[in-house]
């Protein structure tokens, strides 16, 4: 089971039965449009708040992917979400709908694999024969609660990343068809003293850069294992900057197969700035774009690593420092 | 960076913080600055073109003519704010858009609208100065400074 320090190896493999993806607006006219579910036309989804709209998006995405699982909600012994609001509100509001049993989690925008890994744990444990594991992120109930109102005109610096709106949510059960995961890496909290909200990127890479290591150290395994590694949000430059120190510590991943969720979601033209980020950003750009390529065969092996930002609106104006984190979950065919 | 913090930070933090400084894109500093110069000035130019309007057309003299000039560029930026087109123009303009009273608005509609979903009270009200308060705060303490200042002088025979 626990392989090396800190890596989860799964024996019965838990199986992804189905996947979902729920985006807004803006995502709708990213790259990976075409592999969302559901894509909304208003970032209000209707509601009167962006609070409830992010609600919205991730009752959303747990509706589609039960559907497409073929299952009842009853079916669902442990419901993992967690999100980036105050109190995880939205996944617990989402629960509240759901009226399954739940654990709410906060990895910030690691929180997709960290469900997911978790949920694995619990199915390869017996203590669950079905798992919903989601998330969700909302661009302008993000930028309220950590930045300032989303009408309010301050210049962003280039090392900005937008929100992704949007949720994702897999089932995971003992048996039947699908993807499934193998193994997960558990990662450590790293701060490297980066104190700035707005260069995220820079302050998430070395997290990353110590989860991957851990994964392939653990595993004795090498990078070319995998079809795609894929980080969670890092951008532009917190990739390059990953990528870097990976190969300052002798770990040379293909450039080819080597890729970020943040960069992929949105188009070049898009003012993004640095690229995506929110608990949305791998979980969309995982449960949609590469659940499918998977399923229909174009990829074997994938290694997602999630990685999160842990700070709070009230912890960088103390002028603390961003501490990170990143999850590895890898998933096969 | 503040002295203090960097001794917070052991050797290996420092080095990533130099490292990652490097890889930084860097802000177009002087690119901001023409753009800033010429919204600024653009914004200056229509307050000085309202004025006129004032002063020619509705009997304002030029001391009392400056509190309608500001209240309809008020208008026009909280307009502008709640269409949602105001911080796509800011993110172009930087400082330009933010330094004249448009900007001061800006802040102040922009949260307002953001809090509405909390209430009037609350929300609305607890919340429109989040960003404009402490503008409101410190220039009140320092005209306060500058004026006592500007006393003593006085006093003391230098004006």
């Amino acid at each position: 089971m626990l392989k090396g320090h800190q890596t989860w190896v799964f024996k019965n493999k838990p199986v992804i039965l189905a996947t979902s993806a729920v985006g807004g607006p803006f995502e709708s006219k990213g790259t990976l449009a075409e592999d969302f579910d559901i894509l909304h036309k208003d970032m209000w989804l209707g509601q009167d708040s962006f609070e409830k709209a992010e609600k919205k998006l991730l009752e959303e995405a747990c509706e589609v992917v039960l559907e497409k699982a073929g299952i009842k909600k009853e079916d669902i012994n442990v419901f993992l979400s967690g999100d980036l609001l105050n109190q995880i509100i939205s996944s617990s509001f989402t629960a509240r709908t759901l009226a399954v049993p739940y654990i709410g989690l906060f990895g910030a925008c690691s929180s997709s694999m960290e469900g997911l890994s978790v949920g694995s744990l619990l199915i390869e444990s017996k203590a669950a024969d079905y798992v919903l594991a989601a998330t969700s992120s909302h661009n302008a109930a993000a930028e309220k609660q950590f930045r300032y109102p989303t009408e309010y005109g301050a210049q962003k610096p280039p090392t900005a990343q937008w929100t992704v709106t949007g949720a994702g949510a897999a089932v995971l059960a003992r048996d039947g068809e699908g993807p499934r995961v193998t193994c997960a890496t558990i990662g450590r909290v790293i701060d490297m003293g980066i104190s700035d909200p707005f260069n995220m990127g820079a302050a998430m890479a070395p997290a990353a850069v110590d989860t991957i290591q851990a994964h392939f150290r653990d595993l004795e395994r090498d990078p070319s294992y995998y079809d795609v590694i894929a980080t969670g949000d890092l951008g532009s430059v917190g990739f390059e900057i990953c990528g870097d120190l990976l190969a300052k510590h002798g770990l040379d991943i293909p450039e080819e197969i080597f890729t970020d969720c943040g960069i992929m979601i949105y188009k070049d033209d898009q003012p993004v700035l640095a690229g995506a980020s929110g608990c949305g950003c791998s979980a969309t750009v995982t449960y949609g774009h590469f659940m499918r390529r998977m399923r229909e065969g174009q990829l074997k092996r994938l290694l997602i690593v999630a990685t999160g930002a842990l700070l709070s609106p009230m912890s960088y104006q103390q002028k603390e420092s961003i501490p990170s984190i990143a999850h590895a979950v890898s998933i096969e065919m | 960076m503040s002295k203090k913090k960097k001794k917070r930070l052991t050797p290996t933090q420092q080095q990533y913080q130099q490292y990652a400084k490097q890889r930084e894109p860097k802000r177009p500093v002087f690119l901001n600055c023409v753009r800033a110069f010429l919204v600024g000035g653009l914004i200056c130019t229509l307050g000085q073109g309202l004025q006129w309007i004032f002063m020619t057309y509705f009997g304002f003299d030029e001391m009392t003519a400056g509190n309608p000039t500001s209240a309809v560029l008020i208008i026009i930026s909280v307009l502008l704010t709640g269409l949602g087109v105001y911080d796509h123009i800011a993110q172009w303009a930087g400082a330009g858009t933010i330094i004249p009273v448009t900007g001061f608005a800006n802040t102040m509609a922009s949260a307002a609208i953001e809090h509405r979903s909390e209430g009037y009270v609350l929300g609305v009200g607890g919340n429109m100065f989040k960003i404009s308060g402490p503008v409101i705060t410190y220039g009140v303490f320092f005209a306060f400074v500058v004026s006592l200042i500007k006393i003593m002088i006085k006093e003391l025979g230098g004006m």
